[in-house]
């Protein structure tokens, strides 16, 4: 089956050898043809190459799935795209940002601030990190559309309401506290707050980890079901390769810093070609 | 070893370096200029980075008004008017038409201020997201970003709580359209005298070694939502016991003898102006 | 007949001042400021470390006026430190070049120059001596004449003015790295306002001037579960140190031509601490860093709580408030937290009825 993709229709995101590397290299790591690297880490210098070279396109309405086991640099390539770290090289273009001529890892932090609350969302696997857990829920959700600039508080109340309500908050406990809450309940929080500004990209990172099998599915379905209500294109990581089987469109295979394997989330699974990504087929099955 | 001290205490080098600190201030309204703030013979806290301010700007001419809490009897007010009248020989008075320098704590006289007139405000945490966030190097930065979504946080989380806003006093406001301050304890009453005022006001804090400034007629808001407007107290029909006045923020206290409570005039000197008016107008004598 | 301000407040003022001097005067007897400079030397030293002004007698006269209230002694002197014009920075000093009063390692058995105990209240039983009570100047002058008077064995004869650093010891072998020296001028804290992330010698003088309680107690917890720092105490020493400056008369290179202002006596600490690091070949070694730690006057307990807080700072661990700059520095100066707590006396009714107004609105709509 060929996907057509229209000349004109650019990709929502599109990703050019984004590297994040932590320490300096040295002559024998930096070499182009290098080979002397374990895994990501060079044994000369210490240095650890967790992002090489990565380029890659989401396209608008999909889900692209990354998987990789611990360690591949799935999280911390999330991580550079929300400005929670900043790459070593590398660019990175939103369509709907500048008419996605701009490189977004060269803007400024007031540009910054601006895509993280108006143009990407971010789901945490640890909620600390997506929520201010002393804060209300509704508050916290209330947050991002004060960022964005709403003086109103009844606006923001009822979007927030309707918010919660789409990820089946009850009503009765938006005013408390997240901390209170069940993993999966905060969880759900978190999406909501992340979807509050209509963000065409959303990121989530190994989102359903840690959570009770059933609580899993009840997210998973929760991001189905919202992706096809609002046509998000999404970026979802996770070492599960159940995970990506039933959320993904496509799907790209990371290793050690690398991309070794990228296609539709289908072929993948069914005609794995690299021998890492058979390994993790076979595993699944 | 009996020494004299320089004209208003601090030498002329550091006079210097405090009006350098207020200019940058009064240039860029609502931002916290860090100023090296000396030791002075008063506590931190008791306000020294006002006494700094006023030390700096005093001059043989000026008339001096110290208030706290709105009364020119206070202790901490006396205590200043010490340190500054001893050092400086300058004229001391209560009435706020006549003073060239104010410097006060927590409150701005109820009299309106002219252009000629300078105010000194007290303030103890210059930093209006302190509450949401402690550290100082990541507060710096919000501000350069103008980030202060944390700051109407606040506010909407006390209206989910509470129904409506519940600031006591120092409610931040949003200054020239660029700086969130933090007014000082002034009570929300005396905010909106900040809009738009004729006098120059300047903030200092001692202990956290910041001034900022308020210049003339410079743009001045109170944060509140379009729906949830700033509300200053109310004390509905109260009045004074002693003048009767109206309007006026006044102090709760409680009649030892009867148990019952009654109001009066925070700001003495206006209390007092009005009842020597009333006296006039009967026909008495000042 | 015109209404006036009453003036209660002045008059109450003025007899409370003079309560406050009663209260010092009242058992009829004075103390004179050179008994405490004779009597009081922990007392005087601690108050000119966290005045970061140093004089014996200054410091005498401040705890005489405040009657020993170290709070009130330390702002005194701040206050009058403010007011004193900047003539002079000395030159650089090297402490190698101490007149050496007493200097001990935990490191080592034995160093070159020996372990030399000195005057110090660790060997001592603190069992209360009631004797001191009926003392009497004339057993404490025949005491002195026998001591200032015995014999002293000349066999050891160390040169106590040119002890070598233990930490030498460790950087000849390659245990230290050696660094360059940094001459580059410090900033004044006292002249210019603090900002993050600090330098190292910011944060050295805001601790040497940091209250010994909470610089000890910091020290403590960071040694004891909230840090990650483990030192050994390389080398302690308190003696005197000669201060120099540039000749104020004419400019000139040679140090000949320096002028010697006088001598100060200081307590130093270098703690060593093992520290990992990354070699090439992906090899990790151990080394050591040290601590640093230097106040006025006799000070032990405060200058190695001053060289654990100076590595905790060095070397951050997120996990710790004692790692955390703004927590340690913006805390430990007993001018400012002695300030803002007692501001808390100040009046405050008209913040406190603005609150009693929101509390009531929020009451009366529900």
């Amino acid at each position: 089956m060929e996907t057509k993709i229209s000349y004109f229709e650019k990709p929502i995101l599109k990703v050019k050898n984004l590297t994040k590397q932590y320490g300096d290299g040295c002559e024998s790591c930096l070499r182009v043809d290098s080979n002397v690297l374990i895994k990501n880490y060079c044994p000369h210098c210490g240095t650890v190459y967790a992002c090489k070279d990565i380029s890659f396109e989401l396209h608008k309405g999909e889900i692209l799935g990354v998987v990789g086991e611990s360690g591949s640099g799935k999280s911390t390539m999330l991580q550079c795209l929300y400005f929670d770290q900043e790459v070593t090289d590398g660019e990175a273009f939103i369509s709907s940002y500048k008419n996605g001529e701009t490189n977004i890892f060269k803007e400024s932090s007031q540009a910054k601030r601006f895509l993280k609350n108006n143009v990407l969302g971010k789901v945490y696997q640890n909620p600390i990190l997506g929520l201010k857990m002393e804060f209300s829920s509704i508050g916290n959700i209330a947050e991002k559309l004060i960022a964005a600039g709403s003086r109103k508080v009844c606006d923001m109340e009822s979007r927030g309401k309707e918010l919660l309500d789409r990820v089946n908050i009850p009503l009765f406990r938006i005013k408390e506290a997240p901390k209170n809450f069940s993993g999966g309940m905060q969880q759900r929080v978190q999406i909501a707050k992340a979807l509050s500004n209509n963000p065409p990209i959303l990121l989530l990172d190994e989102v359903t980890t840690g959570l009770d099998l059933s609580v899993q599915a009840n997210v998973l379905d929760l991001i189905k079901q919202i992706q096809r209500e609002l046509g998000i294109s999404m970026l979802v990581v996770s070492h599960d390769l159940a995970v990506i089987r039933m959320l993904a469109d496509r799907t790209i295979v990371m290793l050690d810093g690398r991309v070794i394997e990228e296609g539709l989330t289908d072929q993948i699974l069914e005609d794995p070609q690299n021998a890492y990504t058979q390994e993790l087929v076979h595993s699944l099955i | 070893m009996k020494i004299s001290y320089n004209f208003a205490f601090f030498d002329e080098g550091s006079k210097r370096e405090i009006r350098r600190a207020s200019l940058k201030a009064v240039a860029i309204p609502g931002y916290q200029v860090p100023f090296a703030s000396r030791e002075m013979p008063i506590a931190r806290g008791w306000g020294t980075g006002g006494l700094q301010l006023t030390l700096s700007l005093i001059g043989r001419e000026d008339i001096l008004k110290v208030i706290d809490q709105g009364s020119d009897e206070s202790v901490n007010a006396i205590n200043i008017k010490k340190i500054i009248s001893k050092t400086t020989g300058v004229k001391l008075t209560d009435e706020t038409n006549i003073a060239t320098l104010i410097q006060s704590r927590h409150r701005i006289p109820e009299l309106p201020l002219n252009e000629a007139q300078i105010l000194v405000l007290q303030v103890p945490v210059p930093e209006p997201l302190r509450v949401v966030e402690p550290s100082e190097f990541i507060t710096k930065r919000l501000h350069s970003e103008m980030e202060y979504s944390g700051a109407w946080l606040m506010l909407f989380e006390e209206i989910m709580k509470y129904g409506n806003m519940a600031t006591g006093a120092d409610h931040p406001v949003y200054v020239n359209d660029r700086y969130v301050m933090a007014p000082s304890p002034i009570p929300r009453f005396d905010n909106p005298k900040l809009n738009y005022s004729k006098a120059l006001i300047l903030f200092g804090a001692g202990r956290e070694k910041k001034i900022y400034a308020i210049p003339p007629y410079t743009k001045v808001v109170s944060l509140a939502f379009d729906d949830y407007p700033f509300e200053v107290e109310n004390f509905g029909d109260k009045s004074c016991k002693i003048c009767g006045a109206r309007g006026v923020y006044l102090d709760e206290i409680i009649d030892e003898e009867k148990g019952d409570t009654f109001y009066q005039c925070s700001d003495t000197s206006f209390c007092i102006n009005r009842l020597n008016k009333v006296a006039i107008d009967e026909g008495g004598e000042a | 007949m015109g209404y006036v301000a009453v003036k209660g407040g002045t008059i109450a003022i003025e007899e409370s001042i003079k309560k406050l001097k009663y209260e010092r005067l009242k058992s009829k007897k004075i103390l004179n400021v050179e008994d405490i400079r004779g009597g009081m030397r922990g007392l005087i030293d601690q108050v000119m470390s966290e005045s970061s002004l140093y004089s014996e007698e200054l410091a005498a006269i401040a705890i005489k006026q405040t009657e020993g209230n170290s709070e009130e002694a330390v702002f005194v002197l701040r206050a009058y430190r403010s007011t004193l014009p900047r003539k002079h920075y000395t030159k650089i000093v090297d402490t190698a070049n101490m007149s050496v009063e007493r200097r001990i390692s935990a490191s080592f058995k034995d160093i070159i120059g020996g372990q030399i105990l000195g005057a110090s209240y660790d060997y001592t039983h603190r069992l209360i001596d009631f004797d001191l009570a009926n003392e009497t100047i004339e057993e404490a002058l025949n005491w002195v004449r026998e001591f200032e008077t015995q014999d002293i064995d000349k066999e050891g004869n160390t040169e106590l003015g040119k002890l070598p650093k233990v930490v030498d010891y460790l950087r000849k072998e390659g245990l230290i790295q050696n660094c360059e020296d940094d001459n580059k001028q410090p900033s004044d804290i006292t002249k210019k306002s603090l900002e993050f992330p600090s330098q190292r010698s910011e944060r050295l003088q805001i601790l040497t001037r940091g209250q010994t309680g909470a610089v000890t107690s910091l020290g403590y917890a960071a040694l004891r579960a909230y840090g990650s720092t483990h030192p050994t105490v390389g080398e302690l020493r308190v003696g005197k140190l000669d201060l120099y400056i540039n000749n104020p008369l004419y400019s000139s290179d040679d140090e000949e031509e320096d002028f010697y202002i006088g001598d100060i006596s200081v307590t130093e600490v270098e703690s060593f601490i093992p520290n990992m690091v990354k070699k090439k070949q992906g090899k990790k070694e151990l080394e050591f860093v040290i601590g640093y730690g230097i106040c006025y006057g006799q000070n032990e307990t405060k200058a190695i709580a001053m060289s654990i807080l100076d590595h905790c700072l060095e070397t951050p661990d997120d996990r710790y408030p004692t790692s955390n700059e703004e927590f340690v520095l913006y805390h430990i100066d007993s001018v400012e937290s002695t300030g803002f707590i007692s501001h808390l006396k100040l009046p405050h009714y008209v913040t406190f009825q603005s609150k009693l107004d929101s509390v009531r609105k929020t009451r009366k709509e529900k």
